[in-house]
């Protein structure tokens, strides 16, 4: 691939700082070299192994949570430049190209922040066990194979099941909002993910069985009703995960399901 | 009675299948991780898991087949018997992954689909794209998800082990800190299962998250647990060089028709689309005739590696070469590669559909760690067999229990009481090489299997007399003490003066990475890793007088990246001392001063054991009672010279 950018360069990190809950934020800039293959995350191990602003002033090495590295995990997730992403696929060369151009570094705004650049996820966890996002299974003895699923089915619930819980369809959407008092969290908007998650499960053949459970959920409080249809988690997802067709086909199946049960009473 | 509980360490599929089995029996169990579980290394697997099938069967294949080729790619170095059970569970794990609704790759007609894989002539490897660890693990975390939300798994998640908690020879318990708040305390269990992974970060980047630094096998060791087959560390053959991490591209890149090849002619800069066939080098396959492009990796990386540094026949000089996927179909590459080769694609910038990748070996996973035992099952034959011959009949059927005894108390337990090791971190399974796929099996293999074990020790044996809960509080109090203790001497060196290379833990871990890729990776020689140890002795003494960045006592991951710098220090101790003592070439240890494989003297366990002096290593015999060692080959031919055509 073509790389523009100047030889021998430096970057600047510019980083919104937080030493924890309740604490003031504060902005501090380092300079970092670049080398080629260069990433946010390699910035900021350059800067925690020599932790000192561009005003020569010797301060404490940022925190953030990172893990693969190779967008597979999700846990490097923050606000770049305004956007949110992992910033282990974040590369430099292919980001900025000047000399010492800036790059902003900010935790993500719809969690609590534990420190700096690392935030509590803990909440998209919590919804996972709201909408029972698993199998039903018997138990781990040896039963045989699963249902014989063909192959459309398994591209389509695949999809559904890269989602690495990274909080990016979260941190997009104008109606997920920052709870941090988990009393709240079960009825405050789930988001993207949970829809995601809840037709990746309905679509499998034994999980189906918690269907109507699971939209039980996504119709009371929090659920299908809340999103406003902005569809910026579809355009942020870095899996691709077709998010919009998923709460359409949860939206459907929620209506269905309230007919039946309205007729069943 | 007190309520049993049992404790395990780490989230990953050995983790999180262990957490499934012993909650399923009825016990508690408390989950330590230093990441959300979802988040842990296994989501980094990409290829596959190995079963024998029903396709492969009717071609000749089976569970005995599949236990040959495990201890043949491992290079007899493996106690035997675990081997053999893994290899028959592997189907009937296949099956209750695809009942947890893994997204498996399926064939026309809906059953699953299968993919070669290194090391063997069967396509036995059934894979989800090519993010296979992601699509097992998920499954995992949601069945434990499950038990927690039922109350019978707790989490304690960015909560980082420190050290077990050992009472007369039994381990009782843990300490553990949470890394937000940075309390330090005690969990008493009635058994604690390690299930923490490889320590890739002790090579400074390798294929490893940056969460696999072996700190808490180190830990372990330096508590009395033995460590064996240290200096076993696998150089996956195929990684995408970058700053920060060497990023896999998975052998399956290869089991799906890969082909590795560099320009016949030295200082060829053409495009490589533009070398002709006959200009074009592929030397796995001149050299391989019969595996080709999937001989195990460590034959593959030594390959790699000779032709880029001996020959200087690396693409455009450097140290890489092709791995060309351009002549298959794009819809082909995307349905059964597609998670991959869009890693390449966003790290490297092209698009391995239409440019071949170029590629060079990286550290990738450790065979060796925590010394484990097991109680053999019931097939002890009179005398080894033979090698089995590919795709003869095989000598027995694969009921359980032929290998290991089921629900045995000791099966992948340590030399410590109560403490188990399962998956990456115990050293069972894959002997001096693992073969591509077997990783994700022998992880959920030990946690279904192993964790029946667990179960049973705590109802039967010392716990059921003496549980963890009722025991004095001294021996948790004085562990706490001892943890607190560390970490306020190196919070208490903190000065707010400049970082030094000297002192700098980040500085001291930077080098330790590179002396022991420097050092104790692909070829290894006496002189080298004479001067590794005299480098390691200088490392530790800066470690000594290392100065932290920060004191903070909310979050502060420089204290503990600083410990860790301590623990990986102690295993690059044990890794090189391995090394060094064992003087021959088996698997992924290649001395190129003792170039053949030595089973008189070698064909044995190395022993790591931690004491006050500093680390001590003995060989142990194997036992090799179920198949006679074979030279091995993989059908190596003469083909030496690239002779351009």
């Amino acid at each position: 691939m073509e790389k523009t950018a100047a030889a021998n360069r430096t970057v600047r990190l510019r980083i919104k700082r937080c030493d924890g809950p309740g604490k003031p934020s504060r902005w501090e800039e380092f300079r970092v070299p670049i080398e080629p293959g260069s990433n946010v995350i390699s910035c900021l191990q350059a800067v925690a192994a020599n932790p000192v602003t561009v005003e020569g002033t010797q301060t404490t090495p940022v925190v953030w949570d990172s893990g693969c590295l190779e967008e597979v995990c999700g846990a490097c997730t923050m606000v770049i430049n305004g956007k949110v992403r992992q910033s282990c696929s974040c590369l430099i060369d292919d980001y900025v190209t000047g000399n010492d151009d800036v790059i902003t570094l900010e935790p993500m705004s719809r969690f609590p922040v534990v420190r700096d650049l690392w935030v509590d996820r803990a909440r998209m966890f919590h919804n996972l066990k709201r909408i029972k996002a698993w199998v039903p299974l018997d138990g781990t003895y040896n039963l045989g194979p699963g249902p014989r699923e063909d192959a459309a089915t398994a591209e389509r619930r695949y999809v559904l099941s890269t989602c690495m819980t990274c909080g990016c369809c979260l941190e997009a959407c104008p109606q997920f909002d920052l709870e941090p008092d988990p009393a709240t969290w079960d009825t405050s908007f789930v988001g993207a993910q949970v829809f995601g998650q809840a037709q990746l499960f309905n679509d499998h053949a034994t999980s189906r069985q918690h269907a109507g459970e699971r939209l039980d959920v996504l119709m009371g409080p929090g659920g299908i009703n809340d999103c406003g249809n902005a569809q910026n988690c579809v355009q942020v997802c870095p899996k691709h995960i077709p998010l919009t067709q998923a709460i359409g086909a949860i939206g459907r199946a929620a209506t269905i399901h309230a007919f039946v049960r309205f007729f069943r009473g | 009675m007190s309520q049993q509980r049992v404790i395990v360490v780490g989230g990953g599929l050995a983790g999180l299948a262990a957490s499934a089995r012993v909650a399923e029996g009825g016990m508690s169990v408390d989950l330590f991780s230093l990441v959300p579980v979802k988040r842990s290394h296994s989501v980094c697997a990409q290829g596959g898991i190995n079963a024998c099938n029903e396709v492969a069967r009717q071609q000749g294949y089976s569970e005995y087949e599949h236990f040959d080729e495990t201890i043949y790619g491992g290079d007899f170095l493996a106690d035997q018997h675990p081997v053999l059970e893994m290899a028959n569970w592997a189907p009937r794990i296949i099956d209750l992954l695809d009942r947890m609704g893994v997204p498996f790759n399926r064939t026309s007609e809906g059953y699953r689909d299968l993919r070669l894989f290194g090391g063997s002539l069967f396509k036995r490897t059934h894979f989800a794209g090519a993010t296979t660890g992601q699509q097992l693990i998920y499954a995992l975390d949601e069945q434990v998800r499950r038990y927690e939300s039922e109350g019978k798994v707790t989490k304690y998640e960015f909560w980082e082990f420190l050290a077990p908690v050992i009472e007369n020879g039994r381990c009782v318990g843990i300490v553990a800190q949470d890394m937000r708040t940075m309390q330090i305390r005690a969990f008493r269990a009635d058994a604690v299962v390690m299930a923490t992974g490889g320590c890739g970060l002790v090579f400074g980047k390798s294929t490893n998250s940056i969460i696999c630094n072996g700190a808490a096998a180190a830990r372990c060791f330096r508590h009395g647990a033995w460590y064996a087959n240290p200096e076993m560390i696998q150089v996956h053959p195929t990684a995408i060089p970058g700053a920060d991490k060497l990023r896999l591209m998975s052998e399956s890149a290869r089991g799906e028709g890969g082909r590795v090849w560099v320009p016949r002619a030295k200082g060829d800069t053409r495009d490589p689309k533009n070398i002709p066939e006959a200009e074009r080098w592929y030397f796995l396959e001149e050299k391989y005739p019969k595996y080709g492009n999937i001989v195990p990796r460590d034959i593959a990386t030594r390959e790699i590696f000779d032709v880029c540094v001996n020959m200087g026949l690396g693409v455009n000089g450097e140290k890489q070469v092709y791995l060309d996927l351009t002549h298959k179909p794009r819809d082909y590459l995307d349905r059964k590669l597609g998670g991959i080769l869009e890693i390449y694609e966003k790290f490297v910038g092209d698009d391995p559909r239409d440019t071949p990748m170029r590629i060079f070996p990286a550290v990738h996973y450790s065979m060796g760690g925590l010394w484990t035992t097991h109680t053999k099952g019931s097939y002890t034959p009179a005398q080894p067999r033979a090698k089995h011959v590919s795709g003869a009949t095989a000598p027995l059927d694969s009921r359980p229990g032929q290998g290991l005894a089921p629900g045995a108390t000791n099966n992948m337990m340590t030399n410590i009481r109560g403490l188990y090791a399962f998956g990456e971190v115990n050293f069972a399974y894959h002997g001096a090489n693992r073969l591509g796929a077997n990783a994700l099996l022998s992880c959920i293999f030990d946690g279904l299997f192993c964790g029946v074990s667990v179960l049973n020790y705590v109802k039967d044996e010392e716990p059921a007399k003496a549980p963890a809960a009722d025991m004095p509080a001294g021996a948790f109090d004085a562990s706490v003490d001892r943890e607190q203790q560390a970490m306020k001497r190196l919070l208490a060196t903190v000065s707010g003066a400049k970082p030094d290379t000297l002192t700098n833990p980040y500085a001291i871990g930077k080098e330790l990475g590179d002396e022991m890729t420097a050092a104790c990776t692909v070829v290894r020689t006496k002189a080298r890793l004479e001067q590794c140890r005299v480098k390691l002795a200088e490392l530790k003494d800066r470690y000594a007088k290392a100065r932290l960045p920060d004191n903070a006592g909310w979050g502060n991951q420089s204290l503990g990246y600083a410990r860790m710098v301590g623990d990986m220090l102690a295993l690059a101790d044990a890794i090189s001392l391995g090394a060094l003592e064992r003087r021959e070439s088996r698997g992924a240890h290649y001395r190129s001063d003792y170039t053949e494989r030595d089973d008189a003297n070698f064909m044995k366990t190395s022993l790591a054991k931690h004491a006050n002096a500093g680390v001590t290593l003995e060989f142990v015999p194997i036992d090799d009672t179920l198949i006679a060692p074979t030279a091995r080959t993989y059908g190596k031919t003469d083909a030496k010279a690239p002779a351009a055509s």
